[in-house]
């Protein structure tokens, strides 16, 4: 209901041509970056465009006015889960040369799956969006707000996700042990 | 802005990641699609944030990149426990039950 609410206040807001040519550029570098992570057969590539799409990612956040969540995308996915990445293909010892096929012989059903998910998403958003606009005063969230949230009404969660990440952390060892 | 660019790119980001956990050989590739889901599903928590003017979407994206992390260590352990055990992190090698 606040979404039509929303909706039907900025129903006249002027088209922001910058955010938008902004919004183009990103968006197709995230595109192009994705693709490329799912096909190149050379995994550190993949990882690099990873980045990619995760930095394009960031930016959309800023374009969106999520600060504090944008700087938390390039510190945590950029500077930690994407070394992680590093990581587990130097251990692994993964093909580098790109010789070996990258895809499984069934990749003809992947990419029917997708496909077909890709247009159902498709018409469903454009089916019940239509042409909602953003707020054209899109000022940046205050990060106190953010964290106001965090740690009043969504105190008991993120108490929870404190406890997964020590889960996840004993888990990982016990996993990654050799014995 | 409209809502749905948003929306849009990250479908079509969501697809990608949904044909790599299906199609990819490399179980460290697998594990990067995974990653560029759950990054489409912070798209949409943020611009449905933005949207609404609640500050609820972008502590869920908080909460995604948080658990994110955390199944990217227990993901990265398990292709490494099979790595040791099989000497390859190729998903179609690793069929003892045959599936």
């Amino acid at each position: 209901m606040s979404l039509l609410l929303a909706a039907a206040q900025n129903a006249d807001a002027p088209v922001l041509v910058a955010q938008n040519v902004a919004f183009g550029i990103i968006a197709a570098i995230m595109v192009f970056g994705a693709v490329r992570v799912v096909t190149t057969a050379n995994v550190v590539h993949a990882a690099v465009y990873l980045v990619m799409v995760l930095a394009g990612a960031a930016a959309q956040f800023i374009l969106l006015g999520a600060e504090f969540v944008a700087v938390t995308q390039v510190m945590v996915y950029i500077g930690a889960i994407v070394v992680l990445f590093l990581f587990g293909i130097m251990l692994t010892r993964a093909p580098m040369l790109g010789t070996e096929k990258p895809s499984r012989d069934n990749w003809i059903v992947g990419a029917g799956t997708s496909l077909v998910m890709l247009v159902v998403l498709v018409y469903v958003l454009l089916d019940g969006f239509g042409r909602d606009k953003l707020p054209a005063d899109l000022a940046p969230t205050d990060t106190r707000a953010v964290s106001d949230s965090i740690f009043g009404v969504y105190l008991v969660p993120f108490e929870v996700l404190s406890v997964l990440l020590l889960a996840a952390l004993i888990g990982a060892i016990v996993i990654a042990r050799r014995d | 802005m409209l809502l749905n660019q948003f929306l849009l790119l990250a479908a079509v980001l969501f697809c990608t990641g949904v044909y790599g956990v299906i199609s990819r050989r490399n179980g460290v590739l697998v594990l990067m699609s995974i990653e560029l889901i759950l990054n489409s599903v912070n798209i949409n928590l943020v611009a449905f944030s933005a949207m609404t003017n609640a500050v609820s979407g972008q502590v869920f994206a908080l909460f995604v990149i948080a658990v994110a992390a955390a199944e990217v260590g227990v993901g990265l352990a398990i292709v490494l426990a099979i790595f040791r055990n099989f000497r390859t992190v190729d998903i179609d090698h690793v069929d003892l039950m045959k599936g």
